[in-house]
Order: structure tokens, then C-alpha cells, then sequence
């Protein structure tokens, strides 16, 4: 009896404890969804979640990398840091792929790992894992947590440097014995950012605002190109009338699609390695190049040598690191592209007159444009994007892995508006595809949300199939299954002599009878004619979805520019 | 070309790390690192000798250490006014009738002999680190059984030369 009593009675005077004010602070800093998975270091501070219900959304995954891919799509979609909860150890190091992931792609993420107790870190205690060391390289910032009472502050300035200046990730390590301690009733839960050595520059240069505009207003083969940059500044709508008012070719990288109306006749859409003749010619033809927010990737620019080789180069980026690291940039502009491209507006210079380039890139744009040939007796890949886009109306959240579906995706599901597309570009991390597809459902409960992947890449993270029958999200997997390592098996086959080394798969699942077995609708479809008549039901279809397509295994992504080539060495720009 | 960056950072656990780590992962070389508290609490200095191949990359560097949160400021301080100085030690082979020859060496140094033994005697050195050099090669024929030095430390002096007033070589090689 004494017992019973004793257990009715804990829960109302069980003292708060480090992990209530976690989460308190989660909420405070606006926090609505945890993408999580618990374990023995952050046990308190699922204690907190426990307690925390209905006022924070706990989402657990089936493995930490499918869950920080989650909270990644998260972040592209709503632009807000995606939080992610996990324990120490193995918990920790699962989520290396996607830390890396986001800080290539500078994507806010807010990372709580579970830490061995303070009294035995440095003892290679049982899941210990040295996180400060293993994360500094690829976080933007991290903490241990060594005080409660720096939590506050910890926390507020972990979700400040993820969101402002150029996003990123920023990992918190919390050893047990904090999340666990009982709070005294003085500690605060205000704290003000101390932050001496951080102050990213949002304002950009008069007078490099001016040489710009008077740069463009003399230059006769201008471009912009449009990189992610553009979207996290919220800036879309000012590049479109910047690109309108001069009447500006715009190319996009493959982060920044989106970013400039696909369907406007100033899109040139996306250059690099998989990108348009005219996107690319334009890059390497151009007497002016004003880049927004992109970082000249080295599978954006090719063979540094051959990049832009008579422009003048103007780099817009709010993280002057960026500046002049690839590309010698003779206007350099530190700045969040919003406030740059706002002053580029007020300005009352003219119109530069370049007539001819427009229609030099638009005769370019005719005369190569992308192409594919249909596969009469299966399905071709590049007519199966255009049919997901045309079923979608081109207004889906696309989110794809990587390889060559992703390229075909990136060529052939052109958007028209931002924060609709989410890729894994800079890591280029296979299993990406399908969780961040199910971040961006979350944030987005409304879109109709696609995940294109490969049947390779599916496999890297598809136990999350648990997770979107549980929580009944209505995410439609598309696979593209050619039965192999795509872009391996191409490279392989291009520049390699032909030497298929592993990369075909030898045996695959049934994914028709594996999505079944996690609950969720599964269709296998071989041909057009099976695709015409089933993909409007199946975009219609209130619930999680997995159509697993059968294309050819042969097929090339087009055009290509192989490694250590020019932009103007593309191959494959007419049909073979 | 070897430059000398200066970084003012603060002083938390792991800062060191970050910096050296920042290097090393972009392929930067360290020639030589030192570090101490400043004259602000919590505030930290690092003097950094990195050997780099060309401006492009100096700024690059320069920039990259700017970026980390806990480095509130980074100068290349090469090219500027600036008193340097690295403390060596230096345990030569000596006996007893050496002890004169090589007080003779060391005396126009200003170093200062810091310890005897019967068979070796420790010469503590402090300078640029030419001068440090110079020494050391000077002694090398006597045997020298251990160098340790500090890497080198320096701040901008009191009262900058205009711009046309900067000679135009350089402290390091």
C-alpha cells in the first residue's frame, strides 16, 4: 500500500530537473517539432519530452541518419532550424552524414547529443564518444554544456548562429548528469547572446553596390547566376525584378532552382556539370557574372580555367569567405542577398544594351535544349520527372537523393517558386532523398510532397517507412529503379572503359511487398502506358505512397561535362 | 611565403583545437603556434607562423579564421610595424674548459647561460628568430644535445610608419 501510494504520488513532486528547462527553452525559441530517438545519456531529458507532451511534437525515427535528413528537409521548407535530439555514442555518431550534409548545404539544424556524466567524460565510459572533436569540423559552431546555468544562454545563442548570417549546424553536447540535475528554483531562464566574435555582415558596400551598377550598365553579355543564397534570404522576389527590370539571363545552380521562374524567358536553367548548353554557355560566354549566393562549386564551374574566362565577376555572398575562395572576383560584395539585391533596385542606372546576347542565348536555348528518347516497350526516366510534373502541376516539394534521378529531377521538374526543392548537393549524400522528404511533409502538412530516389539510395535509409505510416504522412516515394548505382555505372561506362565495377545490384527487395509490410501502399509500374493510367489516382491518393518505377537501366544523364572539362566542353548536347 | 597572424580569441576549452583543426583540414601549414592569456580576462592570443603559397590563399585563411565564433580578431601583422620576439633553449656539450669559449659566443646574444652540469650547460636565448638561429649554428660544433623553443610572439609596436615608410623586407625568411 505504502508503495502504490508512493507512485501516485511522484509524479507532482518530482523536482525539475535540467532537461525541463530544455525543453522549456525549445518552446520558448519557438521549437514545434523534435526529431528524435532516445537513449541512455539523454534519458532525463526524455523525461522532459515525456512531461513536455502536447506542448512540443516528439517525431522518433528508426535511425539517427533518417532523422537528421528529416530535419533537414525541415529546414529547407520552413527556413526555421530543425531539432534534432540524440543520445551519445553510436546516437552521435549516426548523425555525422547529416551534420556534414547541413553544413555543406548550410542548412540551420539546432543538435542536442546526450553526453556521457561529467564525472566520467574522458574515461571511455560505455557510449562515450568524443563529439566536440568528431563534430567541430562540421558543425558551424558547438558547446558542451558544462554548467546548468549557461543552458539559457547556450541555447539561444546555438539557435541565433544556426539561423543567421550563412545557416548551419550547431551541435550541443549535454552530459547526463546535467540534463539530470535538479534544477534550483534561481536559475533564470532568460539570457542575453554573448556573442563578441560573431556578427555577420547583412548590409552591403554603397559604393560596391555602385560599381556593380555600373559595371552591368556597361557590360553587353551580362548573367546572373542564382544560388542558394537567394533562398535563404528570402529573396526571390527581388532577383526576378532585378532580372526583369535589366532584363538579366539568369541561370540557377542545382541548390538554387526555385529560386528565378523556371517558365520565364530570362531562365536559362541550371548550369554545371548536368546543366543546360545555354546555362552553361552563358557562364562561359558572359562579359559580366553576378552571382547571388552561390559558393562556384566545383561541379558548377568545371575546370576553373575554362569558367567565365572573360567576365567580370561580382559575388554577392553574406559569407566573405565564399568571396574570391574559387573565382578572382573583381567586385566583391559581402552581403545577405535580400539587402544587396534591394540596393541594386533603388539604383537609377540604365539598362545595359545587350540585345544580341539575349538572342544569342535564346537561339541557344532552341537549338539544344534537353533531350531523352523514349523507351517504346518500358519507361524512360527523364519522361517519367515530366510526368510526376506534369501530374503535380509542377507545384510539389520535390525532394530527391543522389545520382543520376537527381539530375534528371534538377533538368526535368522545373519550379516556378522557392523552397520547393530540397537536394542533397554539396556532400551529395545517398539516403537523403526519402527522410528529408518526410521533414518537409511535417513542416509542410498541406503540399503535396514527392520523394524521387533511386533504388540504391532508397535502401540507405528506408526503415523511416515506419515512421510516415505512423504518422500517417502522406509522402509519395517515387523510385526511380534501374537496378543499379546510376551516375557509377555511367561514370564507369564513360571514363572508366566500360568497367561495371559493382555497380549493379544484384538482387533488390519486392518494394511493393516491403512498403506493404510497413503498412503503406506499395504499386510496381514497367511502362508509360501503366504510369498514364494510374498517376493521377496515385498523386490523389490521401496516404503514404511508395510506386516503385522500372526505367531503363542504360540511360545517361545529358548533357555532361566530365571531370577536369570546360563549360564549353559539354558532351552529349544533341541526341546520339 | 611564411606570414605571421595574429588572433585574439576567447578563452574556451576546445579553442585551440578549432583553430589548429581549421588549418590542418584546409591545408594550411603551421610553421609555429604559440599562445597565452592577454591582458583581458577570458581573452586569449595566439601568434600563428603558417606557411602559404600565395595572397589568394593568405586571404582565404585569414578568413577562415575569422569565421569561427570564439576568434574575435585576426591581422596579418607581416608587413606591419611589429617587435617579435622567440625565447630558445639550448643544452650544449660543455666541459669545464669550454664554459669560457662558449660564454664568448653566447655573450654578444645576450644570452644567458641558466644551467651547469659536468658535462653540458643550458644557454637560454630570447630574440627573433634569425637571431635564434644564428646562435644555434654557432653552437652546433659543440654539440648540441636539446633545442626547445617557444615559437614566436609579437604584437604591432606602439607607433605605426606611414604606409611609404614600411621597408620593404621582411622579418622571416
Amino acid at each position: 500500500m505504502k508503495v502504490e501510494a508512493k507512485l501516485e504520488f511522484q509524479p507532482s513532486t518530482e523536482p525539475k530537473i535540467g532537461a525541463d528547462l530544455l525543453i522549456n527553452l525549445l518552446i520558448k525559441e519557438g521549437v514545434d517539432t523534435i526529431f528524435g530517438y532516445p537513449g541512455g545519456a539523454v534519458l532525463p531529458i526524455y523525461d522532459g519530452i515525456y512531461r513536455a507532451k502536447g506542448r512540443i511534437n516528439h517525431i522518433l525515427f528508426r535511425h539517427e541518419q533518417g532523422m537528421i535528413h528529416a530535419a533537414e528537409g525541415y529546414a529547407r521548407i520552413t527556413g526555421k532550424p530543425g531539432v534534432v535530439i540524440a543520445t551519445s555514442g553510436p546516437g552521435a555518431t549516426n548523425l555525422v552524414t547529416g551534420i556534414t550534409d547541413a553544413m555543406m548545404d548550410s542548412l540551420p539544424l539546432v543538435i542536442f547529443t546526450g553526453q556521457v556524466a561529467r564525472s566520467v567524460i574522458g574515461t571511455d565510459a560505455f557510449q562515450e564518444a568524443d563529439v566536440m572533436a568528431i563534430t567541430t569540423p562540421i558543425t558551424k559552431h558547438n558547446y558542451q554544456v558544462q554548467d546548468i546555468t549557461d543552458l539559457p544562454r547556450i541555447v539561444k545563442e546555438a539557435f541565433h548562429i544556426a539561423s543567421t548570417g550563412r545557416p548551419g549546424p550547431v551541435l550541443v553536447d549535454v552530459p547526463k548528469d546535467i540534463s539530470a540535475s535538479i534544477l534550483d528554483s534561481d536559475v533564470p531562464e532568460d539570457a542575453c547572446i554573448d556573442l563578441p566574435g560573431y556578427q555577420p555582415t547583412l548590409k552591403p558596400n554603397p559604393l560596391q553596390i555602385r560599381k556593380l551598377a555600373d559595371t552591368l550598365e556597361k557590360a553587353s553579355r551580362p548573367v546572373i547566376l542564382s544560388g542558394a543564397g537567394v533562398l535563404h534570404a528570402h529573396a526571390s522576389d527581388e532577383l526576378t525584378a532585378f532580372a526583369e527590370k535589366h532584363q538579366l539571363p539568369v541561370v540557377n545552380t542545382l541548390l538554387g532552382l526555385g529560386t528565378f521562374p523556371a517558365d520565364s524567358p530570362l531562365s536559362l536553367g541550371m548550369g554545371g556539370m548536368h546543366g543546360t548548353y545555354a546555362a552553361n554557355m552563358a557562364l562561359y560566354e558572359c562579359d559580366l557574372l553576378i552571382n547571388f549566393g552561390a559558393r562556384f562549386d566545383d561541379r558548377l564551374t568545371g575546370n576553373l580555367k575554362h569558367f567565365a574566362p572573360n567576365a567580370k565577376v561580382a559575388h554577392i555572398d553574406i559569407d566573405p569567405a565564399e568571396i574570391g575562395k574559387n573565382v578572382p572576383t573583381q567586385i566583391p560584395i559581402v552581403a545577405d542577398a535580400k539587402e544587396a539585391l534591394k540596393e541594386l533596385l533603388s539604383q537609377t542606372n540604365a539598362s545595359p544594351e545587350h540585345g544580341s546576347w539575349l538572342e544569342k542565348l535564346t537561339n541557344y536555348k532552341q537549338e539544344y535544349p534537353l533531350w531523352y528518347k523514349l523507351d517504346p516497350s518500358g519507361m524512360s526516366p527523364q519522361w517519367l520527372i515530366e510526368a510526376i510534373h506534369k501530374a503535380t502541376k509542377g507545384e510539389a516539394i520535390v525532394a530527391t537523393d543522389v545520382g543520376q534521378h537527381q539530375m534528371w529531377a534538377a533538368q526535368y521538374y522545373t519550379f516556378n517558386r522557392p523552397h520547393r526543392w530540397i537536394t542533397s548537393g554539396g556532400l551529395g549524400t545517398m539516403g537523403f532523398g526519402f527522410p528529408a522528404a518526410i521533414g518537409a511533409q511535417v513542416a509542410s502538412p498541406e503540399s503535396t510532397v514527392v520523394a524521387i530516389v533511386g533504388d540504391a539510395g532508397f535502401q540507405m535509409t528506408l526503415q523511416e517507412l515506419s515512421v510516415i505510416y505512423e504518422q500517417n504522412l502522406p509522402v509519395k516515394i517515387f523510385i526511380v529503379n534501374n537496378g543499379a548505382l546510376g551516375m557509377v555505372r555511367q561514370w564507369q561506362e564513360l571514363l572508366h572503359g566500360n568497367r561495371i565495377s559493382e555497380s549493379i545490384l544484384g538482387s533488390q527487395p519486392n518494394f511493393v511487398k516491403l512498403a506493404e509490410s510497413y503498412g503503406i501502399r506499395g504499386q510496381r509500374i514497367d511502362t508509360q502506358e501503366d504510369l498514364i493510367a494510374s498517376l493521377p489516382e496515385l498523386i490523389a491518393y490521401d496516404g503514404p505512397l511508395l510506386v516503385d518505377c522500372r526505367v531503363m537501366q542504360q540511360e545517361k544523364v545529358f548533357p555532361m561535362m566530365a571531370p577536369g572539362k570546360g563549360l564549353h566542353e559539354l558532351i552529349g548536347v544533341k541526341p546520339i | 611565403m611564411k606570414r605571421i597572424i595574429t588572433l585574439t580569441v576567447r578563452d574556451r576549452s576546445g579553442v585551440l583545437n578549432r583553430v589548429t583543426g581549421l588549418l590542418q583540414r584546409r591545408q594550411f601549414n603551421i610553421a609555429s603556434i604559440s599562445v597565452g592569456p592577454t591582458e583581458t580576462e577570458g581573452v586569449s592570443k595566439m601568434t600563428l607562423v603558417v606557411e602559404v603559397e600565395d595572397e589568394q590563399r593568405l586571404e582565404q585563411v585569414t578568413k577562415q579564421l575569422n569565421k569561427q565564433i570564439d576568434v574575435l580578431k585576426v591581422s596579418d601583422i607581416t608587413d606591419k610595424a611589429i617587435v617579435v620576439r622567440e625565447l630558445a633553449l639550448i643544452k650544449v656539450s660543455s666541459s669545464a674548459q669550454l664554459r669560457s669559449e662558449i660564454n664568448g659566443i653566447i655573450d654578444p646574444f645576450r644570452a644567458l647561460i641558466i644551467d651547469v652540469s659536468k658535462d653540458s650547460l643550458a644557454v637560454q636565448i630570447t630574440g627573433r628568430p634569425d637571431k635564434i638561429d644564428a646562435l644555434i649554428e654557432l653552437l652546433r660544433p659543440y654539440g648540441i644535445k636539446e633545442i626547445a623553443r617557444t615559437g614566436l610572439t609579437a604584437f604591432q609596436r606602439g607607433h605605426q610608419p606611414q604606409v611609404n615608410d614600411i621597408p620593404s623586407y621582411t622579418l622571416l625568411k
